[in-house]
């Protein structure tokens, strides 16, 4: 077994007993449906807006070549640089460039998954940079040297006592127990460093091709300070986050809103088109965007999955998935946590040591019912599954499986199964539990059922004579 | 009618009274019933594995012994989406794409069957009790039934439903997740279990006996008083 699957395992394990933890998450979540129901019903017809969605979204993944091109050359056209990175070293490589150029020495960032993807802040901070993240939950994730627990809501997992003790003990921040005064400490610290960096990173929620612009989504206005207040803005995006026309945003805002925070539009949005132009007051003197492929085209390659990339990263599968509700986030061990990241995390880092996320899953479709751009996630967690399985199958589960197929096949057989599993069931309970048990997994916590007396086909028999 | 009823390989084993109650509820509405006695299993747990191949072995004698039947009853929903979902997945561009295909058409789901081809006949059922309806994963969403289980136990005499919160949240069961992620499946359950039990029902019915066999082994162990029960058995119930 891998590293990736003992650790998830173990992880799952302690977490499950943690009472309190799984008592924390599911009762936010709760909070979370309600509104989110509430801003769906707001749709004339929400299952409609999935559909444009996903049109919308197949249309710029199928074409992904002549949006990218388009959007770049618009973009570029107003003065932004457009960098093309293959690969996560790549991506790093292109913005240590750009750091040290400008001779920059502190770096603000607002909410970037692609920065979490790279390992962007240890790039920078082992080059001898300091960041801050100023989203909130970023932030106090920052502080605990951990990575977020889910990639719209990061500091989900803490409560505000928790949050309290570490601004005390980073900040030197009285305790308190009120949700505003924990987020006054934090801006007041985020202030000094919009106003001392020199570089602002940011992502993008879309990319419109039409007219060259990226659309940063967020509820704390601090991506705006991020983007427009340093002398220079680097945003890295994936190259799946490109929508064809402007209207296009008219729906995806509004569904970005709503699955993901259950918000009929989130806060703030804005539109940045390029460094500040002539006559214009604000905005950074220079704009940069790192177009990020690290493996998608991959997914790209592979029809059958393709739809994954019209992902919206809404956070709405997370949500709504029982595995998550129950192991959390940092369980998951990926920059993407829940159903949507056990279908890409395969692609992008490997099927054989991430195959262990697609079985960690009971199928149930819950996941593919929520999301916003119909990603027909529990299959493709079913494919996973197959194309690890081709690749190398497992020679104890192959054999027991065929050898299932042969009891399947002869009723004679299945006879002496259930004949066979009456007589084991009155010596099961001398081995019930130890590790003779060959159904430990399922008794230590679960009664299995008895073979009945009289099975079906014997019944059935019975009658027919 | 002739009617086909495939009992699947757990409900054949551990619950023929789940069997039993369909062919008397179906004898009763006059239908004639077949039981093929050379199929066992859907090929379900192979497939979900990702043995792909493995499952054809165990789907392929279905899907040829099914061939002439006229309609086929299934008495689980998430053995009757791997008919109707998942076998003309499996044997997509092969030869047998078009029997599959066929089989899915004319395949259903128990309840479904009642409601849907036979337009939920008065059975006469009377189940004197608390109920609460779990709705399993693959009957409620590869199937896309919701209403129809639910319409059925309304005809049921002094039967009262009482909705759980977590009716459509997943039991846990996942067929072999439940042994390759113990403690994931049973925490998942007992989610499922508590929301059941804080409707004060005396009962939890599905019209899935796999989920049930996982939520009643917890109940058992956690010497719960609520019992399960599959939804033939209380459409056959006469107490």
């Amino acid at each position: 077994m891998n590293l990736n699957v003992l650790q998830f395992k173990s992880d799952s394990e302690r977490l499950t007993h943690n009472l309190d933890h799984r008592e924390r998450i599911q009762s936010a979540l709760k909070k979370y449906y309600v509104a989110r129901d509430d801003k769906k019903a707001r749709f004339q017809d929400w299952q409609a807006a999935r559909q444009a969605a996903a049109e919308t979204k197949w249309e710029a993944v199928n074409h992904l070549d002549k949006y990218l091109v388009e959007f770049a050359d618009k973009i570029e056209a107003r003065g932004a640089k457009v960098h093309w990175a293959s690969t996560a070293e790549q991506a790093r490589e292109i913005i240590l460039g750009i750091v040290k150029e400008k001779n920059a020495r502190r770096i603000i960032k607002s909410k970037v998954m692609t920065g979490e993807e790279i390992h962007l802040n240890a790039a920078l901070e082992a080059a001898g940079y300091d960041v801050v993240e100023s989203d909130l939950g970023e932030y106090i994730v920052q502080l605990r040297h951990e990575a977020p627990y889910h990639f719209v809501f990061p500091a989900m997992h803490l409560s505000r006592g928790e949050i309290s003790d570490l601004f005390e003990k980073e900040l030197g921040s009285a305790k308190t127990d009120s949700p505003e005064e924990l987020t006054m400490i934090a801006r007041r610290v985020m202030r000094d460093q919009y106003l001392a960096a020199d570089i602002g990173i940011s992502g993008a929620n879309f990319a419109v091709a039409e007219t060259g612009m990226i659309s940063i989504t967020e509820n704390e206005g601090n991506a705006r300070l991020t983007c427009a207040l340093p002398k220079v803005h680097i945003a890295l995006m994936g190259i799946e986050k490109v929508l064809p026309k402007f209207e296009d945003l008219a729906l995806f805002l509004p569904m970005l809103g709503t699955a993901g925070a259950g918000q009929a539009v989130t806060c703030y949005n804005s539109m940045y088109a390029g460094p500040r132009q002539p006559g214009e007051t604000d905005g950074p003197e220079e704009m940069h965007i790192v177009l990020l492929d690290n493996k998608r085209t991959h997914l790209l390659a592979d029809i059958e999955q393709r739809d994954a990339l019209h992902c919206i990263r809404c956070g709405a599968c997370l949500n709504v998935c029982p595995i998550y509700k129950n192991v959390g986030g940092h369980t998951y061990g990926t920059t993407y946590q829940g159903p949507i990241g056990s279908v890409i995390t395969p692609h992008l880092r490997g099927i054989q040591e991430w195959k262990h996320l697609s079985s960690a899953s009971t199928l149930c479709g819950a996941c593919t019912e929520a999301c916003p751009v119909k990603i027909n996630l529990h299959h493709h967690l079913l494919h996973n599954r197959r194309n690890a399985i081709a690749q190398k199958p497992v020679w104890w589960e192959q054999t027991l499986f065929h050898l299932s197929s042969i009891l399947f096949n002869h009723p004679a057989l299945w006879r002496l199964a259930a004949w066979g599993g009456r007589i084991g069931q009155l010596f099961h309970p001398l081995i019930q539990g130890t590790i003779l048990d060959p159904a430990r997994a399922w008794t230590k916590t679960r009664d299995l059922p008895p073979v009945a007396d009289q099975t079906f086909k014997e019944y059935w028999r019975s009658r027919q004579k | 009618m002739k009617i086909t009823l495939f009992v699947p390989c757990f409900v054949d084993m551990c619950y023929p009274n789940v069997g039993v109650s369909i062919v008397e509820i179906l004898e009763r509405l006059g239908h004639e019933i077949e039981v093929p006695e050379e199929i066992a299993c859907c090929g379900q747990p192979a497939f979900n594995s990702g043995y792909w191949e493995e499952a054809k072995k165990v789907a392929i004698p279905v899907l040829q012994r099914l061939k002439n039947a006229e309609v086929i009853v299934i008495a689980s929903g998430s053995c009757g989406a791997m008919l109707k979902v998942f076998y003309p997945e499996l044997f997509a561009k092969t030869e047998y794409e078009l029997d599959a295909i066929a089989l899915a058409e004319k395949t259903y789901e128990f309840s479904d069957f009642l409601v849907t081809k036979l337009g939920n006949p008065d059975l006469g059922a009377r189940f004197p009790a608390k109920v609460t309806f779990h709705d399993g994963c693959h009957g409620l969403r590869e199937l896309g039934k919701k209403k129809e289980p639910r319409e059925l136990l309304s005809q049921v005499r002094d039967l009262e439903l009482l909705e759980m919160g977590e009716a459509e949240t997943c039991c846990g069961f996942g067929g072999t997740f439940s042994a390759k992620f113990p403690m994931i499946s049973t925490a998942m359950g007992e989610v499922k279990c508590a929301s059941a039990i804080e409707t004060g029902a005396d009962f939890i019915i599905s019209n899935d006996s796999s989920c049930l066999m996982h939520i009643q082994g917890l109940l058992n162990r956690q010497g719960e008083p609520i019992k399960t029960l599959h939804i033939a058995e209380v459409l056959n119930s006469r107490r």
